[in-house]
């Protein structure tokens, strides 16, 4: 068998599309991450539930109404989304002017509700979603192989932050948006909704995470704590990449799930702590993150 | 009237205005240190010390929130450093003496203190949250991997000791009273900070960075300073809270500890110096109450609401509003 650096060229691209699909994960929180902070200045500490909330949305849609995957894909971001703005309207809204701290504990409480009331239902126990027929099974590359749903999540993953992109860059909604960053009384000033424009954005980026979400219901154990510790990952991955752009943060998503894949081939004892150790370096180097403007 | 007489009249008024606050201030201390000895006939003194240690937490917590501005989501890394360096030390060396542990442990957690507020100092706001966070958590996988902290089980039956050689401090008594003169220590110490030139320039700091900067002031080695007593006094807290417990477990390093010593500060009240004892007692007691009920299960759900309720209409905290309320109606 072909090795590279002493490891079986299989172990290792094995590991390299773990790691890109980790990474994929990453892109979407932290894409909708910067979205939310973009127009609202906050940093979503309920992004990690509602990413749980698209998950477990999926199975209980699916094991009550038996609901299939594909409508799940856009119905539970649907569901979980219309819940993000309702949490704007009825509470972030109220505390706009304060702080941004307060915001950031506010969704922080949040998250504790919504993780607390799914435990007392749930459990904590994982909860097992079948992968969609169509994706059954894989294909052998040669060097490796690549099971079909595994190939679907990196490519839905990299078309929507594709479409993100695009439609903030692009787009006459998304000039709205870049424009509403820059100056949003201004913006106001000149007609525009900003206050609905805020509670789609933040209903945007909450759906970008119930997405993430429903694509990791048939390969990642469903419960009501998942969100959690991914959570705490991409804000490091959010304070690698910085703030600044939107390409910034799809590829340091990506860019760090292929870090730590590599890391569990080399040494593993350091796969859960290697994106930690990766932003202590760029702090001390580039305190504004890879993408970041100098504030 | 001239200005200079205007100016040494109200320079005047102001000192004795300071002196009356200075002086009350005095008496309540004293009635409730006078509270704090005849506590135990009352409680049960586990429950005061596990409220002292959480208070003693939460001031160290608050010194940098309420003080420098600075929201801190990783204070469970320097809790869990005190708790696990102490147990560590007490197990593994027999007769050990417990005074030299929270003193090593201190040290341990200063140390780590300092290592965080390099790394963390260099952004500010919500990136600051999150960085102290994610380093927390390495911490946490740090200590969830070690051996020495046995992971997921945690260490038990860690000896309490005698202090100084003398006093045992298996006895609860001698313990609670062990506590409640470091607990007294720690707040006698961020009162001091505060009301001292230190404490000014980082209030001046928390106001307005840039202008302090523009006064000369090297800000970054201020907050350094700041973080790394912060730490310290937290891993003093998590080093007695080992001994009283005589356990040390991951729950002191996650990051739910962290948040819950957000909320205790923001319920008593951020930037007053009783608040956060107030808080902690405020969430110690209601989740003990929990714990008893048949509502047990939705401690996680409850202290949520509570977040969402003080960050929505209570900011200011049981201390704070008392201030705004007593400054509107008294003065």
């Amino acid at each position: 068998m072909s090795m590279i650096f002493g490891v079986p060229i299989a172990v290792l691209s094995g590991q390299l599309l773990l790691g890109l699909i980790n990474g994929a994960f990453y892109a979407l929180l932290s894409l909708g991450l910067a979205v939310i902070f973009g127009l609202l200045k906050i940093i979503n500490f309920a992004h990690g539930a509602f990413y749980m909330l698209g998950a477990l949305c999926t199975v209980v849609l699916f094991n009550t109404l038996g609901i299939n995957y594909w409508v799940a894909l856009f119905l539970a971001p649907l569901i979980v989304g219309t819940l993000g703005i309702l949490i704007e309207y009825f509470l972030l809204r109220k505390i706009a002017n304060e702080d941004h701290i307060y915001s950031l504990l506010l969704t922080f409480g949040v998250a504790l509700v919504i993780q607390g009331v799914l435990t007392n239902i749930y459990g904590v126990s994982g909860m097992r979603y079948a992968i969609p027929e169509v994706f059954r099974g894989g294909v052998n590359l040669g060097f490796m192989f690549l099971p079909y749903y595994r190939a679907w999540v990196i490519v839905a993953a990299l078309v929507v932050c594709f479409g993100t992109w695009f439609m903030i860059e692009k787009t006459k909604l998304g000039s709205y948006l870049r424009a509403g960053t820059e100056n949003s009384k201004l913006m106001q000033a000149f007609g525009i909704n900003v206050p609905l424009l805020v509670s789609l954005t933040y209903g945007f980026g909450v759906m970008l995470a119930a997405f993430a979400g429903v694509l990791a219901a048939p390969i990642y154990s469903v419960n009501p704590v998942m969100g959690g510790n991914i959570l705490i990952i991409v804000f490091a991955v959010v304070v690698i990449g910085g703030m600044g752009s939107i390409v910034g943060s799809i590829f340091t998503g990506l860019a760090m799930g292929i870090i730590e894949g590599l890391t569990k081939v080399f040494y593993p004892e350091a796969s859960s702590t290697v994106i930690f150790l990766v932003m202590v370096i760029v702090l001390l180097v580039r305190p504004a993150g890879l993408f970041g403007k100098e504030a | 009237m001239s200005t200079s007489a205007i100016k040494t009249h109200s320079r005047k008024a102001y000192l004795e205005s300071k002196q009356r606050a200075a002086r009350r201030n005095m008496i309540l201390y004293g009635v409730l240190v006078a509270f704090a000895l005849v506590a135990p006939v009352i409680f049960y003194p586990v429950f005061l010390m596990k409220v002292l240690c959480f208070a003693l937490f939460a001031i160290a917590f608050n010194l940098l929130l309420g003080y420098v501005g600075l929201l801190s989501f990783g204070h469970a890394a320097f809790l869990a450093t005190g708790g696990y360096t102490t147990g560590y030390l007490l197990t593994t060396y027999s007769g050990f003496s417990p005074e030299m542990a929270i003193i090593i442990a201190t040290s341990a957690a200063t140390l780590l203190g300092f290592a965080f507020g390099v790394v963390a100092i260099r952004r500010q706001g919500i990136y600051f949250a999150m960085i102290t966070l994610a380093l927390a958590q390495l911490v946490f996988f740090f200590y969830l991997q070690s051996p020495f902290t046995r992971g997921e089980d945690g260490m038990h039956g860690i000896p309490r000791g005698t202090l100084l050689g003398f006093i045992d401090l298996q006895n609860n008594l001698a313990m609670y009273y062990f506590v409640l003169a470091v607990f007294i220590f720690g707040f006698a110490l961020v009162q001091r900070i505060v009301h001292s030139p230190y404490g000014h320039v980082l209030k001046a700091i928390k106001e307005n960075e840039p202008r302090a900067i523009s006064l000369g002031y090297n800000v970054d080695r201020y907050k350094l300073v700041a973080f790394t007593i912060s730490a310290a006094l937290a891993g003093l807290a998590g080093s007695v809270k080992t001994i009283v417990f005589q356990l040390a477990s991951l729950t002191d390093a996650h990051w739910h500890m962290s948040g819950e010593v957000i909320l205790m500060t923001l319920v008593g009240g951020v930037g007053t110096l009783l608040g956060p004892v107030i808080g902690a007692t405020f969430v110690i007691s209601l989740e003990h109450q929990l714990a008893q009920s048949p509502v047990g299960d939705w401690v996680d759900v409850i202290l949520g609401v509570i977040f969402i309720l003080c960050v929505l209409m209570f900011r200011a905290g049981f201390v704070g509003e008392f201030q705004k309320f007593y400054k509107k109606n008294f003065k």
